[in-house]
């Protein structure tokens, strides 16, 4: 699983990889994480189950990561580690967090949804998955 | 932006023409250099806006449009329900009724000067900022609805602010139409202890002096006069308003094909504004909309409280409340005839001009003052809607500076920790929970606002009043 952050004019592309597509969704939620602070800061304590389904795999990761910010909002929590299982359009997972701690995560900005901008989920040509859209911060 | 597939219509109004998909022109409103700074993304999106069903006259880009999600930031479309029109949550975006209030303080500069690290602290102390930061109320279901329902004047009624606020506030200060019932339980659960909290990004609480005045007359009415010391707060609708955002967005992207609509691009997600879905998505986004209006609110009494520390007795009225990521329902005269039409406006203000019915009578003679938001360490700007305006772009003038460079680019670049000891030397106190958020906010990442202010101006959308330069900026 691979991820990274990437550059939009006014807010932030967060991208994910990986050999299968719920590893692409696990680093893309990863990158998440970084639009708001280091995720290596976040220490994985308590566990949030989490369950969507979609039409297809793009909106279906535009929900994975909208859940995760809903989470985010009202737990108050930062998370670091993602299990994600996929079965045809619909994922179940497991996100590791911890309570946000202003001090050591130094969060710069909350995320406020995940867009349909620049989203593309699919297979790429050296056969990885690839998972990515903007996030409205 | 390649600027050769633009016709120029003046020194700042340029024509993208109606091609392919699109219903009617693209029209830019900005300098050849603010247009040719733009990013091509920008004249996309414009001419995916001009494509979509109802629109009416042209899609439109202020002079601080970049590149956004669906609509770009600074777009204006308006939309006729007799034409099939439609209302896009795209259109509005996640932080529905952002916008920014500036007040009065009654103090000069060197007030300020003479305590100014002391007020900055208090500030601080007293706005919640930052992620995870939450507000002084909890809202229970019957308070979450009459907040939905009353904006400003729910939060004047719970004793938030005085009544003389809510006619310096659009609609003043509640807009009518919400509907709480369309509003989800996640969206309210969002927002149950966001009441009153600034948020992050963009978002800041700003104390500001008057540096130069361009339109006495105006600045009069608005009872500005140089080394005037005000208050500036730009914030939203904060959970609320993305959770219905988001939720809106996917159900216009799941519904459009069955309505007859192809999106160009599924961030522009629609519905016709007569259909159950876009009216309830209207009743859900003016929902939000109060949410704003409330949020702004509960701020503004807490820097009452914060100012009045610090300077007893001090007493802070508010000039004016403007919203950017809206849709509004208002009556344009269009090819001679008045039409009643739902105006997006993303990053976009509202900027009528003298005379108009919606006005204060106090600003009748002026137009309306149309807050202009700069980046810290530069300039925010005063302007008031101009005549011209109302048929220059439905009433519409630009919102801020603009974006000129990505958050990545601006970290990068700025470390937060300088640009705050930097500023400091110049006489700006930044006060905020994240170096990270401060560089990504650094002032050379916004387009130059003078600029910007300058072409609204000369393309006839507002006319400039004042300039303020910033003493303290609480930044979330």
């Amino acid at each position: 699983m691979a991820w990274q952050t990437f550059a939009h004019d006014a807010d932030v592309g967060v991208r994910g990889s990986g050999a299968t597509l719920a590893e692409a969704f696990a680093g893309a939620a990863t990158a998440l994480t970084a639009a708001v602070c280091d995720p290596a800061r976040v220490r994985a304590h308590e566990a949030v189950a989490i369950a969507c389904a979609a039409p297809d795999d793009e909106l279906l990761l535009v929900d994975w990561l909208n859940a995760l910010v809903f989470e985010m909002a009202t737990r108050h929590m930062l998370f670091s580690r993602f299990d994600v299982s996929i079965d045809g359009h619909r994922l179940q997972a497991t996100a590791w967090g911890e309570p946000v701690a202003a001090p050591r995560h130094r969060p710069a900005a909350e995320v406020k949804g995940a867009s349909y901008c620049e989203l593309e989920v699919g297979r790429q040509p050296d056969g990885r998955w690839l998972a990515q859209c903007i996030v409205d911060v | 932006m390649d600027t050769t597939l633009l016709t120029q219509r003046g020194p700042f109004e340029w024509e993208l023409p109606a091609s392919g998909r699109m219903r009617v022109p693209g029209i830019l409103f900005a300098s050849r250099e603010l247009v040719a700074a733009m990013d091509d993304k920008v004249r996309e999106q414009v001419a995916n806006v001009a494509s979509l069903p109802g629109i009416v006259a042209a899609s439109y880009a202020m002079p601080d449009a970049h590149w956004g999600y669906g609509f770009p930031i600074g777009g204006v479309a308006a939309f006729a329900a007799d034409e099939g029109g439609v209302v896009s949550a795209g259109g509005v975006g996640f932080d529905i009724s952002c916008g920014v209030r500036t007040l009065h303080t009654g103090l000069k500069r060197a007030d300020v000067e003479a305590a100014q690290a002391r007020l900055a602290d208090v500030l601080y102390a007293r706005i919640p900022a930052g992620v995870g930061s939450t507000g002084v109320l909890r809202l229970a279901a019957a308070g979450m609805d009459a907040m939905l329902k009353g904006g400003a004047r729910w939060a004047v009624q719970e004793g938030f602010g005085t009544a003389a606020d809510l006619s310096r506030i659009e609609e003043s200060g509640c807009v009518a139409g919400a509907d709480a019932a369309a509003v989800s339980d996640q969206a309210k659960k969002r927002q149950r202890d966001e009441m009153g909290t600034l948020g992050s990004g963009n978002h800041y609480l700003e104390v500001q002096a008057v540096a130069e005045l361009f339109d006495a007359a105006a600045a009069r009415a608005y009872g500005l006069a140089v080394d005037d010391v005000v208050v500036s707060i730009h914030c939203g609708s904060r959970g609320l308003g993305h959770q219905i955002g988001t939720d809106y967005l996917r159900e216009m992207v799941v519904a459009a094909p069955a309505a007859g609509i192809a999106l160009p691009d599924r961030e522009l997600a629609c519905a016709p504004l007569d259909s159950a879905l876009g009216r309830r998505y209207l009743g859900a986004m003016r929902a939000a909309i109060n949410c704003a209006l409330a949020n702004r609110q509960i701020l503004t009494h807490l820097a009452r409280a914060a100012f009045a520390e610090v300077f007893p007795g001090v007493a802070l009225p508010l000039l004016y409340d403007v919203s950017h990521n809206t849709c509004k329902e208002e009556t344009h005269i269009v090819d001679g005839r008045p039409r009643r039409l739902f105006v997006h406006r993303k990053g976009a203000t509202r900027a009528f001009g003298p005379g108009h019915a919606e006005l204060p009578r106090e600003y009748a003679a002026a137009g309306q003052p149309v807050l202009i938001g700069g980046s810290m360490g530069t300039a925010s700007y005063i302007l008031a809607g101009a005549a011209a305006a109302g048929e220059r772009a439905f009433g519409s003038a630009c919102h801020g500076a603009g974006r000129a460079m990505s958050r990545h680019e601006a970290t990068r670049r700025w470390q937060g920790r300088a640009l705050v000891d930097a500023l400091a030397a110049q006489g700006i106190l930044i006060r905020s929970p994240s170096w990270r958020g401060v560089a990504e906010e650094a002032p050379l990442a916004y387009k130059d606002v003078g600029a910007v202010v300058d072409a609204a101006d000369r393309a006839g959308l507002a006319i400039k009043v004042a300039r303020l330069s910033p003493l303290v900026c609480v930044k979330g």
